[in-house]
């Protein structure tokens, strides 16, 4: 009993059968009380007033962002080594969820910049290294499209998808190395003392396991439809070619 | 190996085309600037370096499909896939001979272009410098992108999408190298880290275009 068991489609279908119901239940606990939790439940900050609420959006949806290039990043090295057809279709059902919430992190941001640092958007580093993922995103996504070979299209972008990533890194610190920032330091950390009030804490940790199983649950139902899609494509060449 | 670059540099040069549109275009760019936000040589000589810059990675763009676009089409790139040299080779080959074509023409027009906009002429030290190091990793990186929009019919916009965001790091580090040799600023670190940039494009990327190149002609 291996975990590669479930490359297998039929039996990647069958377990997602069964974890399905439980990700969307627990995106859906995680979501409803960290959002309500946040939104209703904690004070305002003193200086901030209540657009500290912004945080229960802007900060698990900057955090999944990151996570769903990294996510592509293992498929797509697991698709090269070992031709799992499963993990190429994984890493394609993410790249949508990842550009969505990257986008939901700069709107947010925005929206949250506005008020408190008095602009939409500045050159800052955080703010230009998103942006430039974003931009990975829409190359990468692109890519899929334009190839009509599945399996070629699964090659070239695992291989965008891995030089991709090192450009990304690098181009993380040639910002921080162009301008110093407006934004805080890391909101999460685990080897520092905690930079948010345990107040706005506790909710935010509910909302980012919340967003973690809503992510999940995207990806596994983007993956089945792409299963099924590449099933129905090969029956119908199979009916076209009898 | 060098039977091939003089083979490229020959076709480059012959077929026309190649050799000046970049240079034509990256003149276009510099004198639309100007037109676009005033002539007011101070504010032209503030920005001047971010525009010969990106009006060098838009020229370098433009030409990139041309690295294999042709050989792949009369199939010279299949022959060259089962010659004696390495694909990897090859792709440095072609990177290189990009540069000769659509690099290194840029970096000697650019402090003409300079002079446009404003620069002093003890300034263009230091843009020449910048382009001169800078440009070869946007060739070998480009290479990357042309050889994974190969096979894809009128590939051209998709393949700027996908290079655009690869140039990122050397831009960054290859202005500020520009900018603050300007400023009379220590840019040791940035000129250290651009020359990092191009040759760890030149060394590790090949193979990674050979890898994508020997998928597109499977």
């Amino acid at each position: 009993m291996s975990l590669w068991e479930y490359a297998n489609p039929v039996k990647f279908l069958k377990l997602s059968d069964k974890v399905l119901p439980f990700f969307v239940g627990f995106s859906i606990i995680g979501l409803s009380i960290g959002l309500f939790w946040g939104f209703f439940f904690t004070p305002d900050d003193y200086r901030q007033g209540s657009t500290v609420k912004i945080i229960y959006l802007h900060v698990p949806s900057a955090l999944m962002a990151i996570n769903a290039w990294f996510m592509m990043l293992v498929a797509s090295l697991i698709w090269l080594v070992r031709r799992h057809h499963v993990s190429a279709l994984a890493a394609k059902a993410a790249a949508p969820v990842g550009v969505t919430m990257t986008m939901v992190a700069l709107v947010t941001g925005a929206l949250w910049g506005q008020p408190m640092w008095g602009t939409w958007w500045a050159w800052d580093p955080r703010l230009t290294s998103f942006l430039v993922l974003f931009l990975f995103y829409l190359g990468y996504m692109a890519l899929w499209s334009a190839i009509d070979n599945p399996d070629t299209a699964a090659d070239l972008t695992s291989m965008l998808c891995i030089v991709g990533s090192v450009f990304a890194i690098l181009s993380r610190y040639a910002v921080n190395f162009w301008n110093q920032g407006l934004h805080q330091g890391a909101s999460l950390s685990l080897d520092k003392e905690k930079n948010v009030a345990d107040v706005f804490y506790q909710p935010l940790l509910f909302s980012i396991f919340g967003f973690v199983f809503l992510f999940l649950t995207l990806v596994l139902i983007g993956t089945r439809t792409e299963i099924r899609l590449r099933r129905t494509e090969a029956l119908r060449l199979r009916k076209d070619s009898e | 190996m060098i039977a091939l670059l003089q083979r490229d540099l020959l076709l480059a040069v012959r077929a026309g085309g190649g050799f000046g549109l970049g240079v034509a275009f990256f003149l276009i760019v510099v004198v639309l600037v100007p037109l676009g936000i005033g002539p007011d040589m101070v504010i032209l000589s503030k920005v001047s370096v971010g525009v010969l810059w990106v009006g060098a990675l838009l020229a370098c763009v433009l030409s990139l499909d041309r690295i294999f676009s042709l050989d792949y089409d009369d199939g010279t790139l299949e022959l060259l896939l089962t010659s004696p040299i390495p694909l990897e080779a090859v792709v440095t080959i072609k990177a290189f001979s990009h540069w000769i074509t659509t690099g290194l023409p840029l970096v000697v027009v650019s402090p003409i272009l300079g002079l446009l906009l404003g620069l002093q002429v003890s300034d263009l030290k230091w843009v020449v410098i910048s382009l001169l190091i800078g440009t070869p990793a946007l060739s070998a990186i480009g290479a990357f992108g042309a050889s994974l929009t190969v096979g894809i019919r009128r590939g051209g916009l998709l393949l700027s999408l996908l290079v655009l965001p690869l140039y990122v790091p050397t831009l960054i580090f290859g202005a500020n190298v520009a900018s603050k040799g300007l400023e009379d600023v220590s840019n040791n670190g940035a000129l250290l880290i651009l020359t990092a940039v191009t040759l760890a494009a030149f060394s590790i990327l090949p193979f990674a275009s050979a890898f994508v190149l020997r998928i597109n002609l499977r």
